[in-house]
């Protein structure tokens, strides 16, 4: 049985307490007029959808004319990967999502081969939703569906990694996603899907750069959620992520940095609109299989508030 | 020929909402109209009492409501009802419902059905048809 990650370092914490103070600097009379859950849990990027996929839906409870908030913990414990993220998100009218979050991963002793030992792989992603049309929720007696744009842009801290990730491998340190999703709620059989096209060129979501020395082009990712409803309060679901390769050549050899898909399958409980918790069981493949050929798979665990 | 085949579809469009209204399955998984009116005379008093909504309703006749309601959800329901009150639209005129305040009905609409014991499965089908009634509901903005 995986533990979950130990407590967050100081500069999480921070960032938690500044999104935390930004939250609650919001009006005293922040929205929850949202039906529970239709705002999504948090996504490891920030925005408000699945675990591992944005939504077209807008993080908080806030609905037409409201602003609210979220933020949240998730940790991440794969065979030989621990991940950490923090984040927070605001959202006006149920149209409109600004996120943020920071993410480390920790490499444990699989980049010891390479000299480096316990490295940290970190990135902060700043993101920002626009709902477009639709309502996922209310228009039961249409199959349009709620749709939403959003542009993540991320910025990755690879530490003693930086000077290969930037150098030989050619990815740049920083970069952006367009993403367009499409959710809808069958609400009669109380079934949600929702289908993510991510315009990226990230290296494993971001935390190695973007781009590569081989491979610089733009790819469309799909990207599948498919939840049902147990009951208002619980939600039981899957998410798989397809995920560019832009590293499969490079000078450390042909697939030695392969990228795989992401898969996960969850369960997401909010008892009230202040709290939501997400546990899942993941599946992100090999990661830098050169050096950690085992499929990393394992437990998640987020917990979200809401204002 | 093409009079046969324009008679043909007549006959199909008509038939079409015949057959949906003869599935009365869901009129009978609540409990004919004795259990929508179980649910319904449990539903206005929460209505009324709720802080954010309960002004809509503060000088409406509870029994009323509750009688008119009930036959709405059993006509939409596929059982032998027929609503003759006013329109969704006509009757919420003017009044300044928000998605809040559709919404807050909704939740106290799950509490009274779960409350009466309809199914999980059996309220969200009642509530797919019912949900696109927001579109007349809620003030324009």
């Amino acid at each position: 049985m995986p533990s979950l990650p130990s407590l967050p370092t100081p500069s999480l914490t921070a960032l938690a307490l500044a999104a935390l103070a930004s939250a609650l600097a919001l009006p005293a009379h922040a929205g929850n007029g949202k039906l529970l859950l239709t705002g999504g849990v948090s996504t490891i990027d920030g925005a408000a959808g699945g675990g591992l996929t944005p939504w077209a839906v807008t993080g908080s409870y806030a609905t037409q004319g409201e602003w609210g908030g979220t933020a949240f913990v998730t940790g991440a414990k794969t065979g030989n990967y621990g991940l950490r993220v923090m984040g927070a998100a605001v959202a006006w009218d149920d149209r409109l999502e600004f996120s943020l979050a920071r993410q480390r991963l920790d490499t444990e002793n699989n980049l010891a081969p390479l000299g480096l030992p316990g490295l940290q792989l970190e990135q902060d992603i700043v993101g920002v939703k626009w709902r477009v049309m639709g309502d996922a929720v209310l228009d039961s007696d249409s199959w349009v569906p709620q749709v939403a744009i959003g542009l993540l842009h991320k910025r990755a801290k690879a530490n003693d990694l930086t000077p290969t990730l930037t150098g030989p491998l050619g990815a740049k340190r920083s970069g952006s996603e367009l993403y367009a999703s499409a959710t809808k709620l069958w609400l009669a059989p109380g079934v949600l899907t929702n289908l993510t096209l991510r315009v990226t060129r990230a290296n494993q979501n971001g935390l190695l750069g973007h781009g590569g020395a081989e491979d610089r082009r733009w790819q469309v990712m799909p990207e599948i959620s498919v939840a049902k409803l147990l009951s208002p309060t619980l939600a039981v679901g899957v998410e798989a992520r397809m995920k560019p390769n832009h590293l499969e050549r490079s000078v450390l050899g042909t697939g030695a940095l392969r990228e795989q898909d992401w898969f996960d399958a969850f369960v997401a409980w909010a008892p009230n609109k202040h709290v939501s918790v997400t546990a899942a069981y993941v599946d992100l493949g090999a990661i830098a299989p050169a050096v950690q050929p085992k499929r990393q798979r394992g437990a998640y665990l987020s917990v979200q508030v809401a204002f | 020929m093409k009079t046969t085949l324009l008679t043909a579809l007549l006959l199909a469009t008509l038939a079409l909402p015949t057959a949906h209204a003869a599935d009365d399955s869901l009129y009978r998984a609540w409990g004919g109209k004795a259990g929508i009116r179980a649910v319904m005379d449990d539903f206005v008093p929460r209505l009324k009492a709720d802080p954010r909504i309960g002004e809509f309703f503060k000088d409406t006749n509870g029994q009323h409501l509750a009688s008119q309601l009930t036959e709405q959800l059993c006509q939409v329901a596929g059982g032998p009802c027929a609503y003759d009150g006013p329109d969704m639209k006509t009757a919420h005129a003017e009044m300044g419902v928000n998605r809040a305040h559709f919404n807050a009905l909704v939740e106290q609409l799950q509490v009274s059905m779960a409350a009466k014991g309809i199914a999980f499965a059996d309220q969200n089908r009642m509530l797919a048809l019912l949900a696109p009634m927001h579109r007349d509901i809620v003030t324009p903005r």
